[in-house]
């Protein structure tokens, strides 16, 4: 469930012509899929989610391979996020929330009964639109504290410590004073300090709800940078409302929306193609910035 | 554009004036906080009015000697009196730790439980009693610990002097159980359950949702969770309500008169059936007393007030120091 509306609509209105956004979908390194040997990679059958009686989103089938990143785009309400809180699981915390469908990671349903779902929120890390550090914890705490809450043992955490903090491009930032509190970092460091923290538990797949829509625009292109590295050892899936984020980091994108009923997925490609030669009329008009 | 200098003038003097709807909520709220202050300051000074002869004739004895007697003649003339709260004090301090250190972790617990574990029916439903417990005349409590307590309680003293008899406070040279600080303790940590539990359950309410998720998304259990989550956040919260209980338990009068044998002798040994509180003495003492006792009796009432005072200053204080981590 997307709750920041606000600063969507002013990203919103920055259209831009879908030449241009092919052509930054362009400029990135040509990845392919699959090699990074990750596992099989994600996959979602059929899924669908209520919140009570209201229907949010129906029949998602998508599949993310292995060391790619996945942007998921579309207009507020459309079920992006909902989407993404059903394949780690987070969707049930929500009280009368229900799903239908399969999630699978490596061929495992993550929705079979008797799986720890401890285990597979584990195996699947999530970064949040609002960065949330723990702020009783100091900056090396809170990158190590997935270790803690999930009781894992760790032979070197300094090195962990280092090595999370630098593939999160915050290494440099904070190596002096690992020992503050967590609070006392900015927006764009605390969220970058999240990334740390998420992977710290070494997941394989990462799901990022809006990761840079309270950022400044720094914050985000640093963020961005991060997310480029981390694609070449784990698959990941932004949800976004910037499609030149969309452009600049996917190596796939897929389009959702909801006419009203259930949010629906309209259409899933290569970047690049999504932002040249569209196939459904409706993707067209939002990546133009007809709508949305 | 002219080249003239730029004068910096003064800052202006920015006047409101409110609405007259304001002001009259103004006052009616102002009122509201004065009153409570006033009516504070005035039993204060009642008290310390009543109180100032025999304060001014024990001196600091009041508070350090345990003796409290008078003897008057056939006129009622006051002969000889030795007025001291050093007992009374005590057995205070003694049975409203007793209660705190038995109370706070159940509240906790149920705390912790009403929160995060407890299915909505039987949620609301707990809340319901536990709001009733706190509603419910403290003389039924003081029934209760002596019919069904105090029976029982000599096992539980015995067992608690055998395995700890090592501990000063839980050690005992004479085998009288009955009516002990320890009753009493349990009695009025019963009594502050209600209170301390509906502080920290707010508390926790609270705990922020991003982070509750941002340590589920890390794969924590729910008891992992609330480690990190809930308690740095709403420790300073369950001092405060423990704080709020231990006033209740200083000032808890009935119950404790009913279950408790009042003795005007320092004794710090929890088990031992020998104790009292200042507040029960008090009662016991005030229907037959001299006006001379009486005047001693208002003066243990001040006493009373100013550790009450100093006790929720001292928590304050706690809650400001502990209260800025973990929120």
């Amino acid at each position: 469930m997307s709750t920041s509306h606000e600063s969507e609509n002013q990203e919103m209105q920055t259209s831009v012509k879908p030449s241009s956004l092919a052509e930054v979908a362009k400029a990135k390194a040509v990845k392919v899929p699959g090699t990074a040997a990750l596992g099989t990679g994600l996959e979602t059958r059929g899924v669908h989610a209520w919140f009570g009686k209201h229907h949010a989103l129906s029949n998602i089938s998508l599949d993310f391979a292995a060391g790619t990143v996945t942007a998921l785009i579309g207009p507020s309400g459309c079920g992006k996020s909902t989407f993404i809180r059903t394949i780690n699981r987070m969707h049930e915390f929500i009280p009368g929330a229900a799903m239908a469908g399969e999630v699978l990671l490596d061929g495992k349903d993550v929705y079979a009964p008797g799986t720890d779902v401890t285990k597979i929120r584990l195996q699947i890390g999530m970064v949040f639109q609002k960065p949330n550090p723990f702020p009783s914890m100091t900056i090396g705490e809170n990158v190590l504290s997935g270790l803690k809450l999930a009781q894992l043992k760790v032979e070197n955490k300094e090195d962990l410590l280092e090595e999370c903090l630098e593939r999160a491009g915050l290494w440099n930032e904070v190596k002096d004073r690992l020992g503050a509190h967590g609070g006392s970092l900015s927006g764009g460091q605390q969220q970058r300090l999240c990334i740390a923290r998420a992977l710290a538990v070494r997941p394989q797949v990462l799901l990022m709800d809006e990761p840079c829509s309270a950022l400044d625009p720094g914050s985000t292109l640093r963020i961005e940078e991060t997310i480029r590295h981390l694609s070449e050892t784990m698959t990941i899936i932004i949800v976004t409302h910037n499609m030149q984020q969309a452009a600049r980091v996917s190596d796939y994108t897929a389009f959702f929306l909801s006419d009203g009923g259930p949010g629906q997925m309209i259409e899933v490609a290569p970047t690049s193609e999504i932002f040249s030669r569209p196939q459904d009329s409706r993707t067209e008009s939002y990546v133009t910035g007809r709508f949305g | 554009m002219s080249t003239a200098e730029l004068v910096i003038p003064a800052p202006r003097e920015i006047v409101t004036e409110p609405r007259r709807s304001d002001k009259v909520f103004r006052g009616v709220v102002t009122g509201g906080g004065l009153s409570s202050l006033a009516i504070l300051g005035l039993i204060a000074i009642f008290l310390g009015y009543r109180g100032f002869e025999v304060l001014r004739q024990e001196g600091i004895g009041f508070i350090t000697h345990s003796e409290w007697s008078i003897s008057t003649d056939d006129a009622g003339n006051v002969l000889d009196s030795h007025f001291g709260l050093a007992a009374m004090l005590v057995g205070t301090i003694l049975c409203s730790l007793i209660a705190v250190v038995i109370a706070v972790p159940i509240s906790v617990f149920s705390a912790l439980f009403l929160n995060f574990y407890a299915p909505g029916w039987l949620k609301k439903i707990l809340i319901t009693i536990i709001d009733l417990m706190a509603a419910f005349p403290s003389i039924l409590f003081g029934i209760w610990g002596f019919l069904v307590l105090m029976p029982s309680v000599e096992y539980w003293a015995k067992l608690l002097h055998r395995y700890l008899g090592f501990i000063p406070i839980f050690d005992m040279q004479v085998p009288v159980y009955t009516r002990s600080p320890f009753v009493a303790g349990v009695v009025l940590s019963i009594m502050i359950i209600p209170i301390i539990t509906s502080v920290s359950r707010e508390i926790f309410s609270q705990a922020p949702l991003d982070r509750i998720q941002a340590a589920y998304a890390l794969g924590a259990t729910r008891w992992a969770m609330i480690k990190a989550v809930v308690i740095p956040h709403g420790r300073s919260g369950v001092i405060g309500g423990a704080m709020l209980g231990l006033g209740r338990a200083m000032g808890e009068t009935v119950a404790v008169f009913t279950v408790l044998n009042i003795v005007f002798q320092v004794n710090w040994q929890m088990l031992l059936g020998a104790g009292g509180n200042v507040a029960s003495l008090i009662i016991l003492k005030f229907g037959d007393a001299s006006p001379y006792e009486i005047k001693a009796l208002m003066a243990a009432g001040l006493i009373l007030f100013l550790l009450t005072l100093i006790v929720n200053a001292i928590a304050n204080l706690i809650v400001k120091t502990t209260g800025k981590s973990g929120r």
